[in-house]
C-alpha cells in the first residue's frame, strides 16, 4: 500500500496517499493490533521449532506412561497410547493452520474475482452471479461440507481446504460487488474502460488495488473461519482423516473422556481458541484502522 | 409493499426449486449408495441389490436426471422417498424437527435477544469498560467453536454435579427415561435443555453483539439521533426508536445468511448433546449414503431458510418505510 502503488491508478487518487499514511499510523497504534499480531507471530514460531524443544517424538509412545495428566516430563499430559500430546498438538496445529492459510485467501480470491466481475461488467453477468451467490448462501455452507465429505475427504487435507473455501466465499462477494459498483462510476475506471482496457485487467489494475485493505482484511479474518470450519468438520469425523492429525481430529478423540482426563481436550481448545482470537484480534485492528469515521491516531 | 413481498416470494420460491434439484444432485454426486452392500458375507446378490437400489430411486445405473426426475414427482405428490434405514424420509424429518425446534426457539431468541442488546449497549457506551470486555469476550467466543462450548459447559456441569453430589444438571440427550408423571417429566426435559440452550444462545449471542454494536455506532454517528433529541425526545426514546430500529434494517439484509448461521450453530449443538435432530440425520445419511435422506434434509433446510428469509423481508418492511413504496 505504497504511495506508489496508489498513485498509478489516477488521478483521483491522489488524495489517497496520506490515509493510507494515516490508516498504517493507526493499526500501529491499536493495542489489539499488537496483541493480536504477537500471538500469532508465537503461535506459528511455536508450530514450526516448538517440536525440537521437547524430547518426545510424535510417533513413540512412552509405555510407562498411558493418559498421565501434564507433567515435566509430559507438559500437556499423554493419551490412552502414551503419545504425548505436546507434540500431537504441534501436529495438529500445523495442519490446522495450513488449511486455514491455503482455504482463506483461496476463499478471498474468489469473492474478489466474482464481485469485483459482477461489480463491474453489470447486467446479466451481474444478474447470474448475484443469483448464484443467493443460491449458495440458502444451503448453509457446513450442510454442504457435511454433504460433500465422503468426496472431499478422499484427496487428504488438500481438497479439504479448497472445498472450505469454495464454500465461504459468498457474503464477500457482495459486499466486493457493492465495492466495484461505486468504483465503477469513478473517473478512472471509466477512463480506463473507454479507452479499451479488458475487464480483466482493470479488474486487476484498478478494483482490486483499490479494495486491497478490504481484502486483506478478508483474507486475515477468512483464515481464523477456516480453521474453525476444518477442527467442526473433524470433530465430527468428517473432516481430516486418520493418519493425519489436526486441531479437529485431537479434540474429537480428547472428547468422550473430557470428564476424566480433561487434558486431552482443553490443551487442543486452549490452542485453537488463542490461535483464531488472535488472527481475528489482528482483523478487526486492521478493520479499525480502515474506518474513516474511527478514532483518529 | 405488496409487490416486494410477492417479487421476493417468486424468487425465494424459484431459488428454493433450484436448490432442491441441486442438493439431490450432489447428493447423489457425493454418496455411494453401494457402499453399505460392500463386504458383506455372505456377499449380497447382484440382483437383491439391484432391486433394493430400484425401489429406493437411487440405483446409479439408471441415468442422474431419470433419478431426480422420479425424485422430484414423488415430492410433487408430498413424499421425499424412503430412507436406507426403512421408512419415509418425510415421517422421519418431521419427527426430527419436533426435537430440534425445542432446542433452537428458545436458544436463537435468547441467543438474539442478548446479542442485540449488548450490542447497543455496548455501542452507546463505546469504549468504556462495558464495551471493552463484551468486545473482547465476543472475540474470545467467535473463536471458539460452538461444540468446544458445548463440551466445556458438559466439564462443568459434570464438576458441579459431582460438588453437589447428586445429578442436577442432565445433558445427554433430550430427556431420560423412567420419570413418571408430569411435573417429573417437564422437569427432566427442563434439566436436559439447560445446557445445549445456554450454549446455542451464548455463541449466537456472541456474533449478534458484534453486528448490532457495528451497526448502531454507524446510525449514531449520523444525526438521527441528534434530530429525535433536539425534537424532544428523551435519551431513551431517540436511542430506542430512531436508532435502535435503522440500525435493525441492516441486519434483515443478511437474513438468509443470518439464518443459516443460526441453524448451524443449532446443528452442532444438538450433534454435540447427542440429540436426535437433523443435524443427527443429515449425518447418519450421509454415513449411510443414504441419498433420499440426504437430499430430504437439505431440500427441508433450503425452505426452511428462504421461508425464515420472507419473515425477515416482513420484518424489514415494518421497520424501513422506504421498503414499503
Amino acid at each position: 500500500m505504497t504511495g506508489r502503488v496508489r498513485g498509478r491508478t489516477g488521478a483521483d487518487d491522489v488524495d489517497l496517499r496520506r490515509p493510507s499514511a494515516r490508516v498504517v499510523r493507526r493499526v500501529v497504534r491499536d493495542p489489539q493490533a499488537w496483541v493480536g499480531g504477537v500471538v500469532l507471530l508465537l503461535v506459528v514460531v511455536w508450530a514450526l521449532v516448538g517440536p525440537w524443544l521437547r524430547p518426545w517424538d510424535t510417533t513413540y509412545a512412552d509405555v510407562t506412561a498411558f493418559g498421565v495428566p501434564p507433567s515435566p516430563e509430559h507438559w500437556f499430559g499423554t493419551n490412552d497410547i502414551g503419545q504425548d500430546l505436546y507434540q500431537q498438538v504441534l501436529v495438529g496445529l500445523r495442519k490446522s493452520l495450513m488449511i486455514g492459510l491455503v482455504a482463506g485467501p483461496l476463499a478471498t480470491l474468489v469473492a474478489a474475482v466474482v464481485g469485483a466481475v459482477a461489480g463491474l461488467v453489470g447486467g446479466w453477468v451481474d444478474r447470474l452471479l448475484l443469483a448464484g451467490v443467493d443460491l449458495m448462501l440458502v444451503i448453509p455452507s457446513l450442510f454442504l461440507l457435511i454433504l460433500l465429505s465422503p468426496v472431499l475427504t478422499r484427496g487428504g487435507w488438500p481438497t479439504l481446504a479448497v472445498g472450505i473455501a469454495l464454500l465461504s466465499w459468498m457474503v464477500v462477494a457482495r459486499v466486493v460487488r457493492a465495492q466495484t459498483r461505486t468504483l465503477r462510476e469513478r473517473g478512472f475506471v471509466r477512463a480506463a474502460r473507454f479507452s479499451g482496457a479488458s475487464t480483466w485487467r482493470v479488474v486487476r489494475r484498478h478494483v482490486w488495488p483499490n479494495l486491497a485493505s478490504l481484502l486483506v482484511i478478508d483474507a486475515t479474518v477468512a483464515v481464523g473461519a477456516a480453521v474453525l470450519a476444518e477442527a467442526t468438520l473433524s470433530y465430527f469425523g468428517l473432516g481430516v482423516q486418520v493418519p493425519d492429525v489436526s486441531l479437529g481430529t485431537l479434540l474429537a478423540s480428547g472428547s468422550p473422556s473430557v470428564a476424566t482426563r480433561p487434558w486431552l481436550f482443553v490443551f487442543p481448545a486452549a490452542v485453537l481458541v488463542v490461535t483464531v482470537t488472535a488472527v481475528s484480534l489482528l482483523g478487526s485492528a486492521l478493520r479499525d484502522g480502515l474506518d474513516p469515521g474511527g478514532p483518529d491516531a | 409493499m405488496l409487490r416486494f413481498l410477492a417479487r421476493r416470494a417468486v424468487w425465494s420460491a424459484a431459488l428454493a426449486l433450484v436448490a432442491t434439484c441441486l442438493g439431490y444432485l450432489v447428493a447423489s454426486a457425493a454418496l455411494d449408495p453401494l457402499a453399505r452392500f460392500r463386504g458383506r458375507n455372505p456377499p449380497v446378490p447382484d440382483s437383491t441389490v439391484q432391486s433394493v437400489l430400484d425401489a429406493a430411486g437411487t440405483n446409479p445405473q439408471t441415468p442422474i436426471l431419470a433419478r431426480l426426475l422420479a425424485w422430484l414427482s414423488g415430492l410433487a405428490q408430498g413424499s421425499l422417498g424412503t430412507s436406507v434405514r426403512g421408512g419415509e424420509v418425510g415421517a422421519e424429518i418431521a419427527t426430527r424437527v419436533t426435537t430440534s425446534v425445542q432446542l433452537l426457539l428458545v436458544g436463537a431468541l435468547l441467543g438474539v435477544g442478548i446479542g442485540v442488546a449488548v450490542g447497543v449497549a455496548g455501542a452507546v457506551r463505546q469504549h468504556r469498560w462495558f464495551d471493552r470486555v463484551t468486545t473482547q469476550g465476543s472475540f474470545v467466543v467467535l473463536a471458539t467453536p460452538p461444540f468446544v462450548v458445548a463440551v466445556l459447559l458438559m466439564l462443568a456441569a459434570t464438576r458441579f454435579n459431582d460438588a453437589v453430589g447428586r445429578p442436577v444438571i442432565r445433558f445427554t440427550g433430550p430427556y431420560t427415561v423412567g420419570h413418571e408423571g408430569w411435573w417429573a417429566q417437564t422437569m427432566d426435559r427442563a434439566s436436559h435443555l439447560l445446557l445445549p440452550t445456554l450454549a446455542l444462545a451464548i455463541v449466537l449471542a456472541a456474533s449478534f453483539s458484534r453486528y448490532q454494536r457495528a451497526m448502531t455506532l454507524d446510525v449514531l454517528s449520523t444525526d438521527l439521533v441528534r434530530g429525535a433529541r433536539a425534537r424532544g425526545h428523551t435519551r431513551r426514546s431517540a436511542l430506542l426508536r430512531h436508532g435502535v430500529r435503522v440500525a435493525l434494517i441492516p441486519m434483515s439484509t443478511y437474513a438468509v445468511y443470518t439464518v443459516g448461521m443460526v441453524l448451524t450453530g443449532a446443528m452442532v449443538i444438538e450433534l454435540t448433546f447427542s440429540w436426535h435432530g437433523m443435524g443427527e440425520y443429515l449425518l447418519t445419511a450421509v454415513r449411510d449414503g443414504d441419498v433420499n435422506a440426504a437430499a430430504g434434509t437439505v431440500a427441508f433446510t433450503a425452505v426452511l431458510v428462504l421461508a425464515l428469509g420472507l419473515v425477515a423481508d416482513l420484518v424489514h418492511a415494518w421497520l424501513d418505510p422506504r421498503v414499503r413504496l
